[in-house]
């Protein structure tokens, strides 16, 4: 019984915390007010950053710090179509989405002798080690190190949000993006900025897969995960406990299937993975309902213009 | 100088530079990559249309990417964002194969109950999600992304069903042949089929060796109704107006509830008719098991965007970007060059799109400038 409770922690934490990355990118750049539908892809280089830089250097944190740059580097192309340009931001979110993937593959395929995924490489460390506990209990909880990671960037961006004054600048941007500019605040700047840092997160969030929850990366390693973050963000009502609680939730889910699945109970393994998006659709409607936007979400802002 | 203007304010101007720009981009990242770009393209271009059979092979692939890319674009008309044209598809699919493999009727009786039955899946999804944003407000973003979960796991469950499993494979069975929409497809197995088409070279190819089928039509068809019901008729205007302004039509006496789960019922009754089409219409005629998903619906994302939305560009655009995937695979073959770039493409194009909404904006200062000094 405890086993499987710790079975069930221990999943839960493992694949909520590329989620978890991804969607307070997602959180930082709509607070902002730039909506930004490319996690998944901004996810997807990052994953295959990671698993490259690490395999070539055998540095598996010069990889993360890499999957974090390359990430903020792919989010710029966002920032420049929505900041600069006033694109519309679903558009380039989905251009990005495109790109991203396509990079990946590409330069997997040039630097891997035309194989779609990189070869597998050592993963970043477990928060108690590399030690091999006889109890199947602490095994099952030495989850990690990206989990606590992640844990620290919700808190952080909490505190940043809510008790510091450059948070309190950024959600003037994504409330009321005139007032914030009356007020001296710099709109184009602080959107670039959020964008960037957005990106940077993604990028970490897909490292946090191929540098710890699988040891490479592969044409399938990030599948959806970032769509998930775009859907725990809007559940979380764009706040980073919200969206770091609806990772959870969503990791817990999935959990479950793999829990309960192994052999115990007769429901077919197609069914029980549906439970997660079940649950999470039952959820919205028992104890959510409306979510609203940061106002100016998704609106480019054009000086002078009421 | 006058012309110029014009010619830069009309829409279709920035989606073709936005499609220079992608070959641009490409070119740049294929000679990065030190291959050369224009023996890329040129095998590209080959793969499209050096051959009736590919011309052929282009519209088939075309044909469920314009239909989701219809389904996506009549949904950003009315205000919604559906993200589940991927899920929509799917049900299409696996509804479309589960009648069609069960039932066996004369093709007049079939084909049109088992293309129903796909619609009908796609307009449930599509239903669910629409009133569930109508009903409890939840932003149809996040169900339309559960809900292609979701369609993915029943398919893979409905593949492993001893019902519909076919021994040692990792799909169905197919449908029934009296559920081909295929255009002649007898004559691919028959001695006179094979004889009349032997004299035509090219129709010899394409009628033998694609799934020539009648998919492209209804396409072509519905693009044109869906122009229709948004910009000629009463319960369009109210859908356009509930995605202009909620409140505004609200005030207007539109009931905006309904409104939002019809265009959602629509939206999704038209990705399960292209995932009905491809069962029906191509071989293998069947569902398999699904490690990820395959795209058709995100690919009318793009669609939809390339098209700006409009119903009858999304053929267009749904062509060029089938186009652009099959003859992505001979880039390969012929220059070495990862298929990959492909993406690459698509998505700069789809990027430049975005970002070349600026130049009508750019085109009328440029006229105000004019104005100016003839001033």
């Amino acid at each position: 019984m405890l086993n499987d409770i710790s079975l069930l922690i221990g999943i839960t934490l493992m694949y909520s915390t590329p989620l978890v990355f991804g969607a307070l990118g997602g959180v930082i750049s709509e607070r902002s007010g730039v909506v930004n539908i490319g996690i998944e892809g901004m996810m997807t280089v990052g994953a295959f950053t990671a698993a490259s830089v690490n395999y070539f250097s055998g540095n598996p944190w010069l990889g993360f710090i890499a999957a974090g740059a390359m990430g903020g580097l792919v989010s710029l192309l966002h920032a420049l179509a929505s900041v600069s340009f006033k694109a519309d931001q679903t558009i380039s979110g989905i251009a990005i989405n495109l790109i991203g993937p396509g990079f990946a593959l590409f330069f997997c395929r040039l630097l891997f002798d035309d194989a779609t995924m990189t070869l597998p490489a050592k993963t970043l460390p477990k928060i108690f080690g590399d030690t091999n506990f006889s109890s199947s209990i602490m095994k099952n909880l030495n989850v990690d190190i990206t989990v606590i990671l992640g844990l620290i960037a919700a808190v952080g961006m909490w505190f940043f949000l809510y008790k510091t004054k450059w948070g309190l600048r950024v959600n003037a941007v994504g409330e009321h993006p005139a007032a914030a500019d009356t007020m001296g605040i710099n709109v184009s700047l602080t959107r670039y900025l959020c964008v960037i840092v957005s990106g940077i997160l993604s990028g970490f969030g897909g490292a946090s897969m191929t540098l710890a929850i699988i040891s490479q990366f592969t044409p399938t390693a990030i599948s959806g995960q970032g769509f998930i973050a775009l859907a725990a963000l809007i559940f979380g009502k764009w706040t980073p406990m919200g969206a770091y609680g609806a990772c959870m939730l969503f990791g817990f889910a999935q959990a479950l299937t793999i829990v309960l699945g192994g052999g115990k109970f007769a429901i077919p393994s197609q069914i029980l993975s549906m439970l997660p998006y079940v649950l999470t659709i039952v959820v919205l409607i028992l104890f959510v309902g409306r979510s609203v936007a940061p106002k100016a979400d998704g609106v480019p802002y054009e000086k002078g213009v009421r | 100088m006058k012309t110029l203007v014009k010619v830069l304010k009309k829409p279709i101007t920035s989606t073709f530079i936005a499609i220079i720009f992608g070959f641009l981009v490409s070119a740049f990242v294929l000679s990065l990559a030190s291959y050369n770009p224009w023996e890329a393209f040129g095998a590209l271009f080959k793969g499209i249309f050096s051959k009736p059979k590919y011309i052929s092979n282009v519209i088939i692939k075309a044909t469920p990417i314009i239909l989701t890319g219809l389904s996506v674009a009549f949904a950003f008309k009315t205000g919604l964002f559906n993200i589940g044209a991927e899920g929509q598809y799917i049900a299409g699919t696996v509804v479309a194969v589960c009648v069609g493999a069960k039932l066996n009727l004369a093709p007049i009786l079939q084909i049109p109950i088992v293309v129903m039955s796909g619609v009908i899946a796609g307009a449930l999804i599509g239903g669910i999600i629409g009133f569930l944003k109508a009903k409890f407000g939840i932003h149809e973003v996040i169900t339309s992304i559960m809900f292609n979960w979701i369609a993915l796991y029943f398919s893979n469950y409905i593949v492993s069903t001893p019902l519909y499993h076919q021994p040692n494979s990792t799909s169905t069975f197919p449908v029934n042949e009296s559920s081909y929409t295929m255009l002649l497809p007898k004559w691919k197995v028959s001695e006179e089929g094979m004889a009349a088409l032997k004299p035509h070279k090219g129709l010899y190819d394409v009628m033998l060796k694609t799934d020539v089928n009648f998919g492209i039509l209804i396409a072509v068809i519905l693009a044109v109704l869906v122009w229709v019901l948004l910009y000629r008729s009463t319960k369009g205007y109210e859908l356009r107006a509930v995605g202009f302004n909620r409140d505004a039509a609200e005030f207007a006496g539109i009931n905006v509830n309904l409104n939002i789960t019809q265009s959602m019922i629509i939206a999704g009754a038209l990705s399960g008719l292209a995932g009905a089409l491809v069962i029906t219409g191509t071989s293998p005629h069947r569902i398999s098991q699904l490690a990820a998903f395959e795209n058709n619906g995100f690919n009318g994302l793009s669609v939809a965007l390339i098209a700006g939305s409009s119903p009858v560009g999304c053929v267009f655009a749904g062509l060029l970007f089938g186009g652009l995937l099959y003859g992505g695979q001979s880039v390969q073959q012929a220059v070495g060059a990862p298929s990959e770039i492909i993406n690459i493409m698509i998505g700069t194009i789809v990027f430049f799109i975005a970002l070349t909404k600026v130049v009508p904006v750019l085109a009328e200062k440029l006229e105000k400038r004019g104005v100016n000094r003839a001033k």
